[in-house]
Parts: C-alpha cells; structure tokens; sequence
C-alpha cells in the first residue's frame, strides 16, 4: 500500500506545483474574444495585453456553425466574435450584434480600403456592425506531381482518376457551395431541386473523397496525402512555402468570396475594451504582422503596402483581381428553414 | 451521530447533477422547439440518414467488443497464471492510458496514413501498401485500441479469483485442458466477460472522436449525429430525442450484464 | 514466468499494439518538422520551447488542478456515501449503487450533454467551475467502485469494540475503520485522477471561453494540425509516470510484506 500512497503524494505535488501559474492581475478590466482557430499571431494578443492593461479571454472555433450555438447559448459571454458573410447576416437577423460606434475605431475606418466596405453592404447594410478581417477565396489546392492535366473546373473533383486523392471541406456550406457550382446553380440557392441535385453530386462523389476536413486540408496536401483539395486562398501561401508542388485555382465555374470580420455581440459586457481591441487589430503593422502570420488576405490596405515581399503584395492568390472572374458570389443568409433544409441533405451526404 | 445521514453529500449531489440532467434530457427529447410535446424527435431514428448511423454503430461497436474479447482473453489467462511481477504487467496494460487518448489516436493516423509509417515500412520490404484509412476497418482499430485495457481488467480480475484448487480437482477427476476450460474456468469468469463487455460496448457505441479522427468524417455514426446536433445545427430537442434512443440500448446493455453478473457489482476494474 | 514461447509473443504483440503509437508519439516529439508527415531531423528544440508556451502549460495545469481537486472531493463524498451505505437496508443500498453507476455506464456524450442543458438552465457561466463539477460527478462512482468492497469487509464488532473501550466516534472511525478503508480510499482516488485526466468528451461539452485541459487543446490542435511541444509534453508525462511505477515497483520490498500480511 505504501507505494499508492507515495504515487499520490508525487502526484500532487506534481499538480500544486503547476497550479500555481494562473490567474494575473488585470487593472483594465478583461475582453472575451471568439475567433478562427490559428487565425491571429499570438504576439499581437500581447501586445494589446501590455499596452492597455486589458486581459483577453481567446477562444477559439473552426466552423460557422460551431460558434453560432455556443454564442447564442448564452453560456459564455463573449465581447467580440468574428463570423464570416452569411452567419453575420443571421446574427444581425437574430438581434445578436452590437452597433459599432466609429468614432472609436479610426484606425478601421482609415486603413481599411472602401471596396471591402462596399462589399460588406452585402450582408451588413450600412457597415453598420461589422469590421472586415480577412478575405479571401475558395478553391481547388492541387500537387502538380500527381495532376498533371491543367486544373480548370470543379468537375475535377469528380474524376476517377483521383479516386482516394480527393479532400473536400467538411462545413455545410462550403460542401454544397462546390456541388451546387458543379451544376451551374448559385451557391447561395434555396431551390429544392437544385439543392437536391447538388446533394445528388456529392453523394456521387462521395466514394472518390478520401477525407471531408477543414484545416487538416493544409498539412495533408503538404505531406502528400492528396492531390486534390478544397481550401481557402488564405492557406494557398502558407502550403506552397513548404511544399512547392502545390498550385491553388478558381475555377472557372465561379466560387465563393469570403470575408471575416470582427463583430460586438449585443450583450457584450465590456464594449469599451471590445472596441479598443478592434481598433488595435486594424493598426497597419498589427495587420501586417496578422497577414504573415496566418497568410490570409488582408483587407487593410497600409498594411499591404508595408508588405516587403514583391511577390506577395502583388500575388494574385493573396489579392486577386475579382473581375477577373466570373460568378464570384458571396454566402448570404438562407433562413432558418432553408438551413435546416440543407442541414438534413448534408446528413443525407455524410451517412450514405 | 445517524451514520445515514453521511450519505446526503452524495445524493444531494447524484440529484443535481445526474438525476435532473437526465431530466432535463427527457424533457428536450420529448419537446418541440416552441415547448410542446412531440415524438418526432425520438422517431427521427427512423430516418434514413439516423438509422443507418445508429445501425453502423451498432455494427462497428459489436464487432470491436467481440474482437476485444478474443484479444483480451487468451491475454488475460496467460497473465493470471504468471506469478512473477504480476501486478506489474499488469500495470503496464493500464499504462497506455496515461497519455492522452486524442493523441494515442491520432498516432494512428500517423502509422496508417497513405504515406504514413506503416506504408513505408511495407514499401521498404516489397509488401502492396495498406489502404485503410477513413475506412470502417480504421474506426474498428481505433476502437480495439482504445477500449481493450477495459477488457483485460476485469477478465484478468475474474479469472485471478478461480481457486487453482478447483482447477486441480477437475484435472485430478480426469479432465483435459481443453474440458476443464470449456466446464470451469470460462463459467467462473462470466462475470469478468460481462463487464468486460459492457465496459467496451457503451463507449464503442457511442463515440465520435473515433470516428472523425480515424474516418476522415466519411462515416457518420450515432455519436457523430448527436454531436452535430448539439455543436453545430443547434438542435438540442433532435440531439436529446437520439440520446434517449440510444440510452435505450445502454440500459438494454445494464440490464443483460444484470441477468448475468449475480452479485450486481461487477468485477470492473 | 510465462510458460512457452507462443504465449511470450502472443504478449509481446499486444505490447507492440498497445505501444507502438505511443512510440510514434515520442518519435514525433524530437522530429525536427513541424508537420507530421515529415521527418526533418532530431531535434530538442520542442521540449524547450514547450516550457515557453503559455497556452500549453496552463492547459496542464488546468488538467492537473481539475483532476485533483475533482479527485479529492470525490473521494470524499464517495467514502462518506459507501460507509452510509453500510448501515442502509438492502433496497435502499441497491438504489444508491444504482444510480452511482448512471454516469460510469451511461455514454459520456450522454453525461456531457445533460450536465450541458443542466448549466445553461441554471445559467451557471461556463468555466473552470462547470468542469470541475463535471468531473466530481464522474468521478465518484469510481471511488464507490473502490471503497465499497473494503466497507464490506470491515466487521462491525472492531468498532463497537473500540467504542466500548471508551473511543469517541470520530476516534473509532479513524484509529479503527479508516485504516481497513485506506487503501480502497487511495486506489479509488487514483483511478479518480486518471479518469478525469483523460476525459475528454464531457469537458468537451462543460467548457467555458479561455479556459482548456490538455484533451479540449489537443482536439482543437487536431484540425489544425498538432503543435509538436504537446508530443514533447506527453512524452515527458508518459515516462514521468512509467518511472514512478518503475521505482515503486522495485522499491525495497520488506516493509511492504509486513504490511500485506496486515492486510
């Protein structure tokens, strides 16, 4: 028995030892921030912390869909989320965001270009409540050693030859947005049929994917493990830094223009430090320091000029001229019952 | 000092904190979103897209509980009858557990990958590669893997406590190896097979880590669905209705260990 | 010792099973690259950078001071109980064994979600707190598990011996019964600890912002891809405990005959 009873006083020693790190003083108040997973450099979180005195409570999702729940719960009361498109145009819809008050945020409102306003109009009329983040694309990440004819069109994801060589992306919207593509539909449709018919793609498809992932897109397609994959632009620069193989492309079908932005929750208990972060985030080398660390575009425009890699502040991947190219859309909210709709077909696809 | 009242702690507690739950997950189950009662959800198992992921559950966490039988079993008497550092060996089958199981898991993913170590390996010694990967075949394997200690335990604990003096009788009275395994040892360890199985057969059944690590989210199971309902589509009441379904067969499961295990305390652990 | 040669490999290949991703772990942990699908050379530099990441050492610390803590109250409860149990009728003690066995037979995924629906109807603010609850309530059937058969054991007559010696209560239970209990006390206390040290599942679904145990920050890590500082910290976890269970398994032998003999 002896030595049960010495494990158990190594062991807490073990844990009294390391319980000791925790809480620190915040003189400023705190901030609850909700954001992507890997979607900031951890630096410029304590960067703000130092400056201001504000602790930031960081959490993090992967998915639209995860966050949206866990917001409206109530469980915990964030300060700032950042949604893509479509799911702020919910949250707007379901009374949960906050109207900014630009006069605290003059860093936002000089630094980031207007045409990212002018596209925010889309799904917040008036840039009434959300501050953009990042943008980007979608498309096909491909290993040109194991695909060698020219990647154009969706349809290539539905070719034999890559059976077991396919990823796409695990989120409802991103999976239908390439099925209804596919079919020459808009991403953004409620019709049944097409929905249907893009359900009936992807079910077809379905023995050919070897995985449906969202961020482990990135290390399989460096590692090898695919040759086909459905990915953000934004990752496009971190995967071809470490694997020169891959090419990213739209396609020519027209595919989804994102954007991410910062968003005040309606009940925001600290509004003032939610705001003061915002701000911080839209200063140009905070940006910049943003963009080379996740490697998503940046809508702040003082920060791209201050990039110093030629290649990259011109990329067409990292900054892509839109017109360019055809049936660009961006996600806009469907509804609670066309949702649950596509919800029931994304089962439907995933269980068969 | 009345000894009973040193039990209120806990039922105070066991109130709180599992008998209301569960409470309130009947009450979601068997309500709509506006508050009215329905059965929808609980017959939403029959959909097709629910039954069919209940079904492979079903299947892959029948076939991982046998598979962990098999492998524990002949394990299990080897280590009871070994005397030396016994508790040791022991030990070292519970050890594994000790690191965390999301990772122990995702090695897996690591050893069974299309380029991963386990291909490698083959390819080095002229052997056709290994494809199973975010297949069922993976889920089974994860599952096996992960849940087998459950199995040694309480085998080993149940066949350790057969008296060797019963054993003898029956060899002195004349019966082979193979009798005195089929007409003692394997009745007098049923209780260990019981909980064995139960402790496999739940969080076979029910899991979804297994599944999306391991099956690249190509296989839904009913872990999966309920998940989803809860984390993602925000339908609590159709996440509680399948939960209520699939406790149905975990209290199938408690009450056929029951029948067996007499002495209603199992030998878990 | 194990008898013929089938029987040794017949071990040795569930070892290898049982041990050949823990192998891969801490192969990863000195692999130069920062993805999994490459080795890029031996390296140390994630074992040192791991004590520089905050993230990862407070998540540890999170885990360990969850598991303790939960570990401690419920052993506290859970003896409590079992020795109340003692002095039930048999109706009564098979209720409460009942129900002490919902959260160990139940699917955690079940557990998980209606402490969930619990919190958020009671509007408790997820955290530390909720977790910590979580666990406590898995925990305790583990310690019941582990003390009850001792309880059992015990004979009535030491105690009403020690109190006709003239024993208050407290100093009965303490120089006579807690003694017998002990060591299903400390080995239900263990097992506690391991538990919620692994859990993930119900953590899963009882956290709050801001706050992650080693499992959350690993599941959250895996979509992503793993940080190699958490293959570093497991690794040093895993060989922590093998060697702890090394030592005492051979620490010097003697007093722990006589103790046996006790027992």
């Amino acid at each position: 028995m002896k030595k049960w009873i010495s494990l158990v006083l190594c062991i807490t020693l073990f844990t009294t030892l390391f319980a000791g790190c925790g809480s620190t003083d915040t003189p400023n108040g705190e901030v609850y921030v909700f954001n992507w997973g890997e979607y900031i450099d951890e630096e410029t979180i304590k960067m703000f912390e130092k400056e201001t005195g504000i602790d930031v409570i960081y959490e993090e999702f992967q998915t639209n869909e995860e966050m949206y729940p866990k917001v409206e719960a109530g469980a915990t009361t964030y300060d700032i989320v950042c949604p893509s498109d479509y799911m702020i145009a919910k949250m707007v819809d379901n009374n949960m965001l906050a109207e900014l008050n630009w006069d605290n945020l003059p860093n936002a409102k000089q630094h980031i270009g207007a045409q990212y306003y002018e596209k925010s109009e889309e799904f917040d009329p008036g840039n009434k409540y959300s501050v953009p983040y990042c943008w980007g694309t979608v498309g096909i990440l491909y290993n040109t050693s194991m695909v060698k004819e020219p990647v154009t069109s969706w349809s290539i994801l539905w070719d034999e030859d890559y059976k077991d060589n396919i990823l796409m992306q695990s989120s409802v919207r991103d999976l239908f947005m390439v099925g209804l593509k596919l079919n020459g539909y808009s991403m953004n449709s409620t019709d049944k049929e097409e929905l249907d018919a893009a359900k009936q793609s992807l079910i077809e498809q379905k023995p050919l994917v070897q995985a449906y992932v969202i961020d482990q897109v990135r290390d399989k397609m460096i590692g090898g493990e695919a040759a086909l994959g459905v990915i953000y632009s934004g990752e496009a620069i971190y995967t071809q830094r470490e694997n020169p193989d891959l090419e990213y492309v739209v396609p020519e079908e027209g595919s989804n223009v994102w954007i991410d932005s910062w968003c005040i929750l309606k009940d925001a208990p600290n509004k003032e430090n939610a705001e003061k972060f915002i701000d911080f985030m839209c200063r140009p080398e905070i940006a910049l320091m943003n963009f080379e660390y996740i490697t998503y575009s940046t809508p702040n425009d003082s920060a791209r000029e201050l990039i110093e890699d030629e290649d990259i502040r011109n990329s067409k991947i990292a900054f892509p001229d839109l017109s360019e190219y055809n049936d660009m859309e961006t996600f806009s909210y469907l509804g609670d019952e066309a949702d649950e709709y596509l919800n029931n077909l994304y089962k439907e696809v995933m269980s068969n | 000092m009345n000894k009973k009242l040193l039990s209120a702690p806990y039922l105070l507690w066991a109130a709180a904190f599992i008998i209301i739950p569960l409470l309130m997950v009947l009450y979601y189950g068997f309500t709509d979103k506006t508050g009215a009662f329905t059965l929808e959800n609980i017959a939403a198992i029959a959909t097709a897209e629910h039954g069919k992921a209940l079904w492979l559950s079903l299947l892959l966490s029948l076939t991982s509980t046998l598979i962990c039988l098999l492998l524990a079993y002949p394990l299990a008497m080897i280590l009871a009858k070994s005397n030396k550092g016994k508790s040791f060996l022991v030990l070292l089958f519970v050890l594994p557990m000790w690191m965390n199981f999301l990772l122990r898991t995702l090695a897996w993913l690591t050893l069974l990958e299309k380029t991963g170590v386990i291909n490698n390996i083959l390819k080095l010694i002229g052997l056709p590669a290994l494809n199973i990967i975010n297949t069922p075949a993976a889920i089974i394997l994860g599952m096996v893997y992960n849940f087998l200690p459950f199995m040694i335990l309480p085998l080993y604990n149940a066949l350790t406590k057969i008296d060797s003096n019963v054993i003898n009788g029956a060899r002195d009275l004349g019966a082979d190896g193979f009798q005195t395994f089929l007409k003692i040892i394997f009745p007098l360890s049923i209780p260990g097979v019981i909980s064995g199985i139960t402790m496999v057969f739940v969080p076979a059944l029910t899991t979804f880590v297994i599944s999306t690590i391991l099956g690249g989210n190509k296989i839904l199971l009913i872990g999966n669905v309920i998940e989803m309902e809860f984390t993602t589509t925000g339908n609590w009441n159709l996440g509680s209705g399948l939960s209520i379904v699939l406790m149905i067969f975990i209290v199938l499961n408690m009450v056929l260990s029951a029948i067996f295990d007499k002495e209603g305390e199992g030998t878990a652990l | 010792m194990i008898k013929t040669t089938a029987q040794r490999i017949y071990v040795a290949l569930i070892f290898i099973f049982l041990y050949a991703p823990i192998a891969t772990l801490m192969v990863l942990s000195f692999n130069a690259s920062k993805s999994r699908a490459k080795w890029g050379g031996f390296t140390f530099k994630w074992y040192a950078s791991l004590f520089e990441n905050e993230a990862i050492l407070k998540a540890l610390g999170n885990t360990l001071l969850i598991a303790f803590l939960s570990a401690i109250f419920a052993t506290l409860i859970g003896t409590a109980a079992c020795i109340a149990m003692q002095h039930m009728k048999r109706k009564g003690r098979a209720l409460l064994i009942g129900i002490a066995n919902i959260p160990m037979l139940n699917a955690e995924i079940v557990t998980g979600i209606s402490l969930m629906l619990l919190f958020i109807f009671l509007g408790i603010k997820f955290g530390f707190m909720t977790i910590l609850l979580a666990h406590i309530t898995f925990n305790i059937p583990y310690v019941i598990l582990s003390v009850m058969p001792r309880v059992k054991q015990l004979s009535p007559s030491t105690y009403e011996a020690a109190l006709d010696l003239g024993a208050s209560h407290l100093q009965a239970f303490f120089k006579v019964v807690f003694p017998d209990i002990l060591p299903g006390i400390v080995s239900g206390f263990i097992m506690a600890f391991t538990m919620s040290l692994d859990d993930f599942i119900i953590t899963y679904f009882t956290k709050g912002a801001g706050i992650d145990t080693l499992s959350t920050k690993i599941y959250t890590e895996v979509r992503k891809g793993i940080k190699p500082e958490m293959y570093a910290l497991s690794t040093l976890i895993f060989v922590t405990v093998l060697i702890l269970l090394l030592l005492v398994n051979y620490a010097p032998r003697k007093k722990q005959d006589t103790h046996s003999a006790k027992k």
